[in-house]
């Protein structure tokens, strides 16, 4: 594996480029957002708030569509993306990805209805629906970090 | 050993570029609030010498790459260059309330423009190794 990966195709880089970019945008966009509601928490700040889900509309969803775009790419490149492949580390991303899907798509709607509250004028006091997807982007930020750890030392 | 330094690497990596999105952010015009500050500054510093340090590591660590092939002298100068840009940013944006966005001049906006390109090079580099 190790000798693969010093040797790679050049038809692989730019899926490999695609995806890595993607993963870097998704993760800090992220932690944009994790820290934003975790100081809007304490201080019910409205602008705080939106930038929460703002950061997660505008940078976590590119990032996310780039990052299982160049997956599924690179895997197919690789021809890693049939029915008869059962590698760990190419099943904890695809896991990730699919969980965190779910969990940005929720965390999107919990928000969307937060920042629609403080658009109407009744924001200014720290929201439960912040405080969920608080929660929610944390473990999809942590899953991303295991992630990260099972592509670059590819357990079997 | 050589999984855990890629490992290491690639983490230093994730946190250098969150640590530029969050700075995107303020030149994009978010509020600019000193935990937001304070985050970006360590993502970005606890980053940049992690890539580094692992980086050069990776290379010593590895027969097959050497620490004066051309691709890693291109990533160490687009480093310098990402760091050189990204410390005029740093210096001039200053944490205020969280209700307003900071007003930032065009140099600023200029400088962490040309941090993000750095680092995508730098990214291009490491991906396509040119030389190696």
């Amino acid at each position: 594996m190790n000798l693969l990966a010093l040797t790679r195709p050049d038809a692989w880089n730019l899926p490999l480029f695609v995806h890595i970019l993607g993963a870097m945008v998704l993760v800090g966009a992220l932690t944009l957002s994790a820290v934003a509601l975790i100081a809007a928490w304490r201080s019910g700040s409205a602008p705080l708030t939106k930038l929460g889900f703002m950061s997660l509309f505008y940078g976590a969803i590119p990032g996310y569509v780039l990052m299982r775009g160049g997956a599924q790419w690179i895997a197919h490149k690789e021809g890693l993306d049939n029915d008869n492949v059962d590698l760990s580390w190419i099943n904890i991303g695809f896991s990730v990805s699919d969980l965190g899907f779910v969990l940005l798509v929720v965390a999107l709607v919990i928000g969307g209805i937060a920042v629609r509250r403080i658009n109407r004028g009744q924001g200014g006091k720290p929201s439960v629906s912040a405080r969920i997807a608080t929660g929610l982007v944390s473990i999809f930020l942590i899953a991303c970090l295991v992630a990260v750890w099972a592509m670059t030392t590819k357990p079997v | 050993m050589y999984h855990t330094l890629l490992f290491l690497h690639v983490l230093s990596a994730f946190l250098m570029v969150s640590g530029v999105v969050i700075f995107s952010a303020f030149v994009l015009g978010s509020p600019v609030t000193r935990p937001l500050k304070l985050t970006a500054e360590i993502l970005w510093g606890v980053g940049g010498v992690g890539t580094i340090v692992f980086g050069i590591w990776l290379a010593l660590n590895r027969p097959e790459y050497g620490i004066l092939d051309g691709w890693i002298i291109a990533a160490v100068a687009l480093w310098v260059f990402a760091n050189g840009a990204g410390a005029q940013v740093s210096r001039t944006i200053k944490p205020g309330d969280a209700e307003s966005p900071a007003a930032l001049d065009r140099r600023v906006k200029f400088s962490h423009w040309m941090r993000v390109l750095w680092v995508v090079l730098l990214l291009i580099d490491m991906v396509w190794k040119p030389g190696a």
